[in-house]
């Protein structure tokens, strides 16, 4: 395929991104999705409004789908990182097995009681008690996501183990879990999770209203989507900064790489948009004089370290910039829409239900995913060379076996018929079943008219 | 007890969990989709549907936990069956995928397609032929270690008389632990149709099963006579596997005490894999892997185990919560709830 079909390292990357690049979206609406649920549910009570109620229930079932693909797509890559890169799970085995196992224990405890939550809806006298069980839905999807992050920070700040001759000695699992990498990590993957979540289930809603449904519903569910997204947008906001001061210090390789920061310098200027011409100058960008400074070091006089000072070959590719600009601004989209919303549905003779406002929301739900993916090329490509950084090179953990590329194929098959079905059947079941349909046959509103049928 | 024979026990029980939990789901699959070409669907469908959809992603959860958990006690299985099994392994991936999605598609999505029913139930038999392929492997004899380079010998493992009768013990284990629960389910759901239908197939399906496990018993002898001797040595775990196996086939065709039978199913594999796995010991993958060569450092051990007890703590209370909800709840049973 292509003439590459004898270079197993570059064939199971491709396999590596392409698993993971679908997994993420359905993982990422796991981890989200259930928070959205548990704070519809919750409204439901608390204002005794069975809108809401219906709404936490129409997320579930749609919800359960997209779990099933996540579960399948995140047993192919856990299977698949020893099949792949049999040498890296060696090593990560000895480092890293604990949050590995932790996270399995996570998805236990989600997958138990998401059995619970769907199936008990109407079985208990009390609702408060159906709303407790989606509590462990939400802590074991977000410690998954958890578990799991920190494995990847150990990759991009490995510690807690001594190497000795290749072998590696007096492993520390808690410190080798708790790295520097960690704590902006973990934080943001999982606030962006439930910013994504927010978006797509207010880009439902929007679509909704935008195809001329007034229904009550739909401005509720994009009400309470829009100020939960601000709130997450706000957060991801701030953590997105102390990522880059992160960087800063522990990765400058991988920060100058989304800058395009050749030299080490004071008073840097943050660069936007732009391209790279081939003796590496910036042509057509934004520059914004010492944002790069106070992003990365809080002051304008901070030293950023640049591309220059690194060995050509240790370097990643410089094309992540692109990914991190679209990361970063999407990012920034999101946040202007959400608060535009809530502000304008705070204030009391403002129509925050308008059209361009609308479809302004309608797109931030495929933004947002499209942000999640940008967000992990940058953060897995900007780790190049390494595999594990600084200690494993990425050809050293790859596996050796000469079938990749037939495995690739199959998979890109599996995926596009997966991929097309998940999007198919969640399309049937909500067209099916609209929303007054459902709310006139719970007995929640009289019907409007008389039907035939 | 060293920390070794922990790791592995700790695994091994997960694995026999997920055989046990599996098997119920795989063959449900099956004969979901069997009673559905013999037009016997409507006594059959409702009772497996009203089972499998609460439980089917604990189910994943089993097997996952197994091959973290290996990957975690004993990193060096990742070199050795991580590079030789890329293509059974992708295709037990694909397999497993293809079912997993499907069957929620089918459930939540309520579609109630054939192509569905078909991939549900063909899979069911597939995957477990697929996976026995690592226990297959872990006789020896099926790989080449050249230089460090690891590789599956395809043509040794497709002529094997012993690979092959590893497969069909699987498919027959499968469908006879799935019929002898569907029959406990059945009965306790008071589904006197169902029930019929069911327990003929534990009845027909226990022949097979045990003929097929004395063949591959004989056939191990060949392949590995080490491993042979030593299973010999625990001759009376086998023995007590193959009185808790007449047991309840006894009881099934008596129509007795339908529970009581399957928790003798129940003893009858966990015997059977147990001394089938003690006797493998050391080895992992013999003759290249031991659980002493292939064993994590010390600490990474004590934090495992450490994780392991907090997690069952955590598990074992919510997965009681599911059995009673679900299980053991004679109105849910019966579809008044």
């Amino acid at each position: 395929m292509f003439g590459i079909e004898n270079d197993p390292v570059l064939l199971s990357r491709l396999l590596t991104a392409l698993t993971l690049g679908f997994h993420v979206i359905f993982a990422t609406i796991g981890v989200g999705v259930p928070l959205m649920i548990a704070i519809a549910e919750w409204m439901g009570i608390k204002r005794n409004d069975p809108h809401y109620t219906l709404m936490a229930r129409r997320w579930a079932r749609g919800f359960v789908v997209t779990v099933a693909v996540g579960v399948v797509t995140g047993t192919a890559i856990g299977l698949q990182l020893s099949l792949l890169w049999p040498n890296f799970m060696q090593a990560a085995g000895h480092t890293i097995g604990l949050p590995l196992f932790m996270e399995i224990f996570a998805f236990f405890f989600e997958a138990i009681f998401l059995g619970i939550y769907l199936y008990t809806w109407d079985r208990f006298k009390s609702k408060m008690r159906h709303f407790l069980l989606i509590i462990p839905v939400v802590i074991g999807a977000s410690a998954s996501a958890f578990f799991i992050t920190t494995a990847n920070a150990f990759m991009n700040f490995p510690q807690g183990f001594d190497m000795a001759n290749g072998v590696i000695a007096n492993v520390s699992p808690l410190e080798a879990m708790f790295n520097p990498a960690t704590p902006t990590k973990v934080s943001h993957v999982i606030i962006t999770c439930y910013l994504t979540a927010a978006f797509i289930l207010g880009t439902i809603a929007a679509i909704h209203l935008l195809k001329g449904s007034k229904h009550e519903y739909h401005k509720k569910a994009l009400k309470l989507t829009m100020v939960s997204g601000a709130v997450f947008a706000i957060a991801t906001a701030v953590i997105g900064d102390l990522s880059g001061k992160y960087l800063h210090e522990y990765q400058p390789e991988k920060l100058a790489a989304a800058e395009w920061h050749f030299e080490t310098e004071t008073h840097a200027p943050l660069i936007l948009g732009g391209v790279l011409t081939e003796d590496n100058e910036v042509k057509y960008a934004l520059e914004i004089p010492y944002a790069l400074s106070i992003l990365a070091g809080g002051l304008p006089d901070s030293e950023v370290v640049g591309l220059n000072e690194f060995p050509e070959d240790e370097l990643p590719p410089l094309w992540v910039h692109y990914a991190f600009d679209m990361m970063v601004f999407i990012g920034m989209y999101l946040a202007f829409v959400s608060t535009l919303f809530a502000v304008m549905s705070w204030k009391k003779n403002w129509n925050p239900y308008n059209k361009p406002l609308l479809i302004m929301v309608a797109a931030g739900g495929p933004l947002s995913m499209v942000a999640i993916e940008a967000g992990w090329i940058f953060a897995e490509v900007g780790r190049q060379p390494w595999l594990i950084n600084g200690i494993m090179r990425v050809e050293e953990g790859a596996t050796t076996s000469d079938h990749v590329g037939l495995m690739l194929a199959l998979f890109i098959v599996l995926y596009t018929i997966l991929g097309v079905t998940c999007a198919v059947v969640l399309r049937r079941m909500f067209k099916q079943n609209p929303v007054e349909h459902e709310l006139e046959k719970r007995g929640i509103e009289q019907p409007k008219r008389v039907s035939n049928e | 007890m060293s920390y070794e024979l922990i790791g592995i026990t700790v695994l091994w029980i997960f694995l026999y969990g997920y055989l046990i939990v599996a098997s119920i789901d795989f063959g449900a699959g099956f004969f979901s989709y069997y009673s559905r070409i013999t037009k016997k669907k409507h006594a059959l469908h409702h009772i497996i549907q009203r089972y499998l959809s609460p439980v089917w992603e604990v189910t994943n959860v089993f097997l996952v936990f197994f091959f973290v958990g290996i990957i975690g006690f004993f990193p060096d299985t990742a070199y050795y069956y991580g590079t030789a099994l890329l293509i059974p392994g992708s295709i037990s991936i694909i397999l497993l995928a293809l079912r997993g999605s499907y069957y929620a598609f089918a459930t939540y999505g309520a579609k109630d397609s054939h192509l569905y029913s078909l991939l549900y139930g063909a899979t069911g038999l597939l995957i477990p032929a697929s996976l026995t392929t690592v226990l297959t492997i872990s006789e020896g004899g099926y790989l080449a270690v050249d230089n460090g380079n690891v590789t599956l010998l395809y043509g040794e493992l497709f002529t094997s008389p012993y690979s092959w009768g590893v497969v069909f013990l699987a498919v027959f284990s499968v469908l006879f632990i799935s019929a002898a629960f569907l029959t406990y389910y059945a009965a306790k759901a008071k589904d006197q149709q169902a029930l019929e239908v069911v327990r003929k197939y534990a009845l027909s399906w226990a022949f097979p099963t045990i003929t097929m496990a004395f063949i591959v018993f004989f056939l191990l002898g060949e392949r590995n006579e080490l491993h042979f001797s030593n299973m010999m040595d625990l001759w009376w775990m086998f023995a007590l596997s193959l009185a808790s196996f007449a047991a309840s086939v006894w009881l099934i065709w008596k129509r007795q005490n339908y529970g009581l039978a399957f928790i003798f199913v129940m003893v009858q594999f966990f015997t059977a894999f147990f001394a089938y796995g003690a006797s493998h010991l050391p080895y992992l993958l013999y003759p290249y892997l031991t659980i002493y060569d292939g064993f994590t450092n010390e600490s990474m051990a004590i934090a495992l185990i450490a994780a392991f007890i907090g997690g069952l703590l955590m598990l074992i209370p919510s997965l009681y919560l599911l059995m009673r909800l679900f299980l053991f709840d004679a109105e849910y049973l019966e579809g008044r709830k």
